[in-house]
């Protein structure tokens, strides 16, 4: 009672940056950017060096030449967006809360099949990681389960006016017919509750016809092609059960897809593996040569060190890359125009709305797994997966695991994220990736961490550019992930 | 705001808030709400002695003295852990800045031991 306390001001928990010769800042609590003008620099300068009490900071400002009214006005605008902070006590950590159990859904990933006609080496279904326990499982999703699964969304995510389905597998285009059926149904179900439904899948593209680009085409079903550069790299890894690649079947198909499925924006999704991390020649050939739209990479997931792991040299090799297609986007940007790196495109999109995220994605909360079976899991990595299944299609979600998933995901829960300034966006980063790294969902990918922060760095430099410089092409960006 | 340019959508939220704060109230009445900010009460609120600050009523009506003449149970029964300010020999300047009590009451500063 007697101990009494001399505020101090302190700077708040923030990432500051430069760019185009300005400073900013990322509020980290809040995942919100400011613009730094040169005092508001100057304030937080100073006290980067020393912690003040308010008459202090006042007449350090003003000994910079700033005026006495301004400087209070200033310190006053820093205090309420919590730039910076006086606050001795120490609040209760906040209590973990997960979302209701009618938290509605807004997407599934109906894996319509876990069969496939390649066998890349990689994979993180059949390869030497899988946590999948496909044994005496269906292989191909019966036309009821599918139905099931199409009721159970549009009877999950009540209150939202559109939905969306994701067809995986396997080869998704193995069980093509179910995909039509579907979306047929699927359709004509929201169609009769007055709600939008979209679709989407993701194909190797070697089942590409031209029945099914067509049909692709006429109901606007958004395309990933999961690929790994030209010839050379392709082959490399996405090869048939005999070995032999796969780039000589695709290449043709995709020529056509990309010419005639204007609806949709087709995309390519490259895994980076040791042998395969040369991403602008891989870009240039994927953007350039074949035409698509966008592309984003991913290195790939692995338990430690497999035989097709990128090393610590291969990984500083990506990034120099990434950096560099990270300055054509921002030379794009600052001219109007898209660029087709997803790497960057997807953080400056979430950059802009703030996102301040309590889990690393929305599995487990806006969006389900469904297996061939009908078993339910927290994403399509998961699928068949009997240690993380959430339930099943015909008896519901069992809101035990998925809680206990959920709470084991939380950005809160994670130690060595709590310090993070890069937390608003990773919040850990995948829990598929931290299962098979660290045998745990909730564990921090602490492998990524020193990349993840200079990444959110880059993309921050770039929104702070195009800020400056281009303002209106973020506006663009505000509906990317609309809904 | 004038020094800090909002960027992005929560930056954005968060300018309209602090644009909607007119007055920041520094004191508030601990029986009411005090609002979202952390509210450390300062001094002896942080203790409380039923039947001396307030009667089994809820009121001040049937206390034994005045709570204004409770300087003197304080600090005689240490409530307080300094001398009190007597403008003579503890703290003479205590309240130098306070010319007109009603309106300058804030200068008036903790004492510490």
């Amino acid at each position: 009672m007697t101990n009494m306390m001399t505020h101090r001001y302190r700077r708040g928990e923030m990432h500051e940056f430069r760019a185009v010769e300005q400073d900013f800042m990322y509020l980290v609590s809040a995942g919100a950017i400011f613009a730094l003008d040169e005092a508001a620099s100057a304030a937080l300068a100073r006290l980067g060096e020393a912690e003040m009490t308010h008459p202090e900071l006042v007449a350090a400002l003003e000994e910079g030449g700033y005026g006495r009214a301004d400087a209070e006005e200033l310190i006053r605008e820093l205090r309420l967006v919590q730039g910076i902070v006086s606050d001795d006590v120490v609040p209760a950590p906040a209590p973990l809360l997960t979302p209701p159990a009618d938290f509605p859904l807004q997407a599934l990933v109906l894996n319509i099949t876990n069969q496939c006609n390649l066998a890349c080496t990689y994979c993180y279904e059949f390869g030497a990681d899988k946590i999948a326990t496909p044994a005496g499982k269906k292989k191909y999703m019966s036309i009821d389960t599918a139905k099931s699964s199409v009721d159970f969304l549009l009877e999950q995510s009540r209150g939202r006016p559109a939905v969306h389905i994701t067809f995986f597998g396997g080869e998704t285009l193995m069980n093509f017919p179910l995909l039509k059926e579907v979306v047929f149904y699927a359709t004509g179900q929201a169609e009769a509750q007055g709600r939008a439904i979209t679709f989407s899948l993701t194909t190797n593209a070697t089942l590409l016809t031209d029945e099914i680009i067509d049909f692709l085409s006429d109901n606007g079903i958004g395309v990933t092609v999961s690929m790994d550069g030209p010839p050379d790299l392709q082959d490399k890894r996405r090869v048939y059960k005999n070995g032999k690649g796969s780039y000589a079947v695709i290449e043709p198909r995709l020529r056509k897809l990309i010419a005639r499925h204007k609806t949709r924006a087709i995309t390519a999704r490259v895994t980076l593996t040791d042998g395969v991390t040369d991403v602008i020649r891989i870009y240039r050939h994927l953007k350039e040569d074949l035409g698509f739209h966008e592309v984003g990479f991913a290195p790939v997931t692995a338990s430690g060190e497999q035989a097709y792991s990128i090393g610590a040299d291969g990984m500083e090799g990506v990034l120099a890359q990434f950096h560099e297609l990270a300055d054509e986007w921002l030379a794009y940007a600052l001219r109007g125009q898209m660029h087709g790196f997803s790497n960057v495109s997807e953080t400056i999109g979430e950059l802009i709305q703030g996102h301040n995220k309590s889990h690393p994605c929305g599995a487990g909360l806006g969006l389900l797994g469904v297996g061939p079976s009908g078993d339910l899991s927290p994403c399509h990595r998961f699928t068949d997966a009997d240690t993380h299944s959430l339930g099943h299609i015909d008896s519901g979600i069992d809101q035990a695991k998925r809680e206990d998933f959920l709470s084991r995901g939380h950005v809160s829960a994670k130690f060595d994220c709590s310090t993070c300034w890069a937390r608003p966006l990773c919040a850990g980063g995948c829990h598929h990736e931290a299962f098979v790294r660290y045998g745990d969902t909730g564990h921090a990918n602490l492998h990524y961490c020193d990349w993840i922060r200079e990444w959110t760095d880059t993309c921050l430099r770039i929104y702070g550019a195009v800020s400056a410089l281009n303002p209106e092409f973020l506006e663009r960006f505000a509906e990317r992930k609309a809904l | 705001m004038k020094h800090l340019r909002p960027l992005n959508k929560k930056a954005a939220r968060i300018g309209e808030m602090a644009a909607s704060v007119t007055e920041e109230e520094d004191v508030v009445a601990l029986q009411q709400s005090p609002g979202p900010r952390p509210h450390v009460p300062m001094g002896c609120t942080l203790s409380f002695s039923p039947g001396w600050e307030v009667d089994a009523g809820g009121g001040t009506a049937g206390l034994c003295q005045p709570v204004e003449r409770d300087i003197y149970d304080c600090y005689v029964t240490c409530f307080w852990p300094v001398q009190v300010p007597d403008h003579v020999n503890y703290s003479p300047d205590w309240a130098s800045n306070c010319a007109v009590a009603t309106k300058d009451w804030r200068n008036l500063d903790i004492v510490f031991p």
